[in-house]
């Protein structure tokens, strides 16, 4: 299988504070990677670097594809509430001919389940289904690589459920390779063929861990089967969860890091 | 130009000027206040009478306080009367708009707390509705004396009443043409403006810090 | 309906009122409604000469000063309020514009009027094109950063970035400008016919005073009214529309 992204010791520094120390990875094609790290490490940093929305300091991203597409955490401001759900669907697509659009918006939309909500506006939508439409636009874009910043953090527990089902259908049925960042142990596990474990600021690279699981999950069985159990417990001690660890310079350094990363953007 | 504005600012007849506009403006103010903050306060407390009086409202807040100069100085004459009157009028719209809309942002629930103490509407409307719409009410307040100033100025200059800055202005400009007085008269008037809105800001900060 | 017919009964009770007591009065400087609208259609419906000669450039004026003043005002506000390099440069100067109330201008262009329609209507434009520009420019500069990110991870042409993202996004707060504008150029348009010229609603005003006609006088300010309740009624049902997208339905705003 071909490399879709290489990333080889990226480095991000803001003023003196440090947010990413030399990462190295790779994501092949038609993967799905999930990155997981302690909150405030640096995670949405490499996203931005990585989507090119930040220059990194040091080290080099390339990516063998054309575009990347990014599924924003928080879906109320990442779609524009002046457009349809059409119409932010079609957002990205602009270049092409209108039929063309038109097709590719409706498509996305019923891969998402939302073929019959097309002329609504987003707000007037639920929070799981605003998050789908943001998906529908990411995959009607056609992207090399999917990027997904804590997607599913501001939803709650049963729509996210319902939402990691849905990620984990398109990206089959539509062979999208898939970079997703989050927080969440138990998520990293059920969604990824791979999971990288970064530690805390600045972020570097603990482990490159592959998923022992078919790719058919359940939300039921898979949560329970061993392999997902000694997996979790795995992540979780490499993350050093459960003790308190975080000493207070670390959470100031944190804190600081997503302070500087909204005045920056 | 500053050697003018010194000369002007250390001349009686100057400052004679500049009281007469501060104190019409004064006046216009006050009046402004007792007319638009009951009424601001009964509007916005009772639906019916805002609904009935809307279209009335609607109809008289553009017409431009200008264009009541040539009706106002056949009626009231070159006095101050004339000008009190105009900017009166210009005054009314921000205070009466403010003072609605802060009851509209009335918390309910501050309310229903003083109902449940046995407050009465009236004692609801002056311990709970007038002092939580006081910021908005000073905002009013504020725009309205800029606005007022302008208005007041505007009629000196055009109406020719016989004392005021903006008469100073007119009689430099029609008479010796000078354009240093000219300037003068406008700066200080736009200054007046500045302290009156940068007072009244902080009139507001200071007192009303909720 | 109801609600209508509750606005519009207390609104003709008044006129109803104002009839009478005028009729009673018998003041010349209160006319009843009857004779303002009387004279009113002495003035400008049997002389139609009137009408063309006075209101009509009088509407012109004030419609097309709005409307320059308005397309500059959004378009450069714009491009400063997206533009980094360029607020450095006009950002002080906004600032001190921005503690300067709109109408403070006023006074100043009664030092500048001259006769002359392009003199007028270059003095309107240059007074009211500020509370557009300001406003635009703090539209612009409120894109979030969410939107502004999406629409670089797109990579979507310039042209749709501007009028595809921040000017929708600008749009409520330049609808706002735009109504504090359109006020302020009625009220440009009237002082400068007081002062400057021979013809427009302003200099029938001057006439009707020379001559101690109350009543031309009194149906010259209804005119302006209802000009100017027209207008504002207008441009709050194109705001309507154009805003339908918000979330929260806004109610009447008063500037």
């Amino acid at each position: 299988m071909s490399n879709m992204l290489e990333v080889a010791d990226l480095g991000h520094t803001y003023g003196d504070h440090e947010a990413i120390g030399g990462l190295s990875f790779t994501v092949r094609a038609g993967e799905l990677v999930c990155v997981v790290g302690p909150s405030g490490c640096g995670k949405s940093t490499l996203l931005r670097t990585i989507s090119g929305l930040v220059a990194p300091s040091r080290g080099d991203v390339s990516l063998h594809g054309s575009h990347l597409a990014v599924v924003f955490q928080d879906y109320s401001r990442s779609l524009f509430p002046w457009l349809s759900v059409q119409g932010n669907v079609e957002f990205p697509l602009r270049s092409l001919p209108r039929a063309e659009r038109r097709a590719r918006a409706a498509e996305a939309l019923e891969w998402v389940g939302l073929g019959g909500a097309a002329r609504k506006r987003p707000w007037q939508l639920s929070g799981g289904m605003q998050q789908r439409v943001a998906i529908a636009r990411a995959l009607a874009y056609r992207p090399s690589l999917l990027l997904m910043d804590e997607p599913f953090a501001s939803v709650d527990a049963q729509t996210r459920f319902e939402l990691e089902d849905l990620l984990l259908r398109v990206r089959r049925e539509h062979d999208t390779t898939v970079l997703v960042v989050t927080h969440d142990i138990d998520e990293s596990v059920y969604l990824g063929d791979r999971i990288l474990v970064l530690s805390g600021s600045p972020a570097r690279l603990v482990a490159d861990l592959e998923v022992p699981l078919p790719a058919e999950r359940d939300q039921v069985t898979t949560r329970t089967d061993e392999a997902f159990v000694e997996l979790r417990s795995k992540v979780a001690r490499l993350l050093n969860v459960g003790k308190p660890t975080m000493d207070v310079e670390k959470w100031a350094a944190a804190e600081r890091e997503s302070l500087s990363e909204t005045v920056s953007s | 130009m500053v050697g003018e504005l010194v000369t002007q600012l250390t001349s009686p007849s100057f400052i004679s000027h500049v009281v007469a506009t501060v104190l019409a403006l004064l006046i216009a103010i006050v009046i402004a206040v007792a007319i638009a903050v009951p009424s601001g306060l009964v509007l916005g407390s009772v639906p019916a009478v805002r609904h009935a009086t809307r279209a009335v409202i609607e109809f008289l807040r553009p017409i431009p306080s200008v264009a009541l100069i040539p009706l106002a100085l056949v009626m009231l004459g070159f006095g101050p009367e004339t000008k009190i009157t105009l900017a009166v009028y210009a005054a009314l719209w921000p205070i009466l708009f403010n003072t609605i809309y802060a009851l509209d942002e009335l918390d309910p629930l501050l309310v229903d707390t003083a109902r449940v103490f046995g407050t009465g509407r009236m004692g609801v409307l002056f311990l709970v509705a007038l002092p939580s719409a006081l910021p908005f009410v000073l905002t009013g307040i504020r725009l309205a004396a800029t606005t007022a100033l302008i208005v007041m100025v505007s009629v000196e200059l055009m109406a020719g009443s016989q004392i005021g800055i903006g008469y100073f202005i007119m009689e430099a400009r029609s008479g010796p043409g000078r354009m240093d007085q000219v300037l003068v008269g406008t700066v200080v008037a736009g200054t007046i403006g500045v302290l009156l809105n940068n007072g009244l800001e902080r009139v507001r900060r200071r007192w009303v810090a909720w | 309906m109801t609600k209508f017919l509750q606005r519009w009964t207390v609104f003709a009770g008044l006129v109803v009122v104002w009839q009478v007591l005028g009729w009673l009065a018998d003041d010349p400087f209160f006319p009843p409604p009857s004779k303002i609208v009387t004279a009113a259609n002495e003035w400008w419906v049997l002389e139609p000469a009137n009408f063309t000669g006075h209101v009509v450039p009088s509407v012109v004026r004030l419609l097309s000063g709005w409307v320059i003043a308005g397309v500059i005002g959004v378009s450069l506000g714009l491009v400063l309020g997206r533009s980094d390099r360029a607020m450095e440069y006009a950002g002080p100067l906004l600032v001190f514009l921005r503690s300067i109330p709109p109408p403070a201008l006023v006074p100043v262009f009664l030092l500048l009027f001259k006769a002359g329609t392009s003199m007028q209507l270059a003095t309107i434009v240059f007074g009211v094109v500020w509370p557009v520009l300001l406003n635009s420019v703090d539209g612009a500069r409120s894109v979030d950063v969410t939107k502004v990110d999406t629409s670089a991870v797109f990579r979507i042409p310039r042209w749709q970035w501007v009028l595809g993202v921040v000017l929708p996004a600008a749009s409520p707060k330049i609808f706002a400008g735009l109504r504090v504008s359109l006020s302020l150029s009625l009220v440009l348009m009237v002082i400068s016919e007081l002062v400057g010229t021979d013809n427009g609603i302003g200099s029938q005003l001057m006439q009707a005073q020379r001559e101690f006609d109350y009543t031309r006088m009194w149906a010259g300010i209804v005119l302006l009214g209802v000009l100017g309740y027209g207008l504002n009624t207008a441009l709050l049902a194109v705001e309507r529309r154009a805003l339908a997208w918000q979330p929260r339905s806004r109610d009447e705003q008063h500037a």
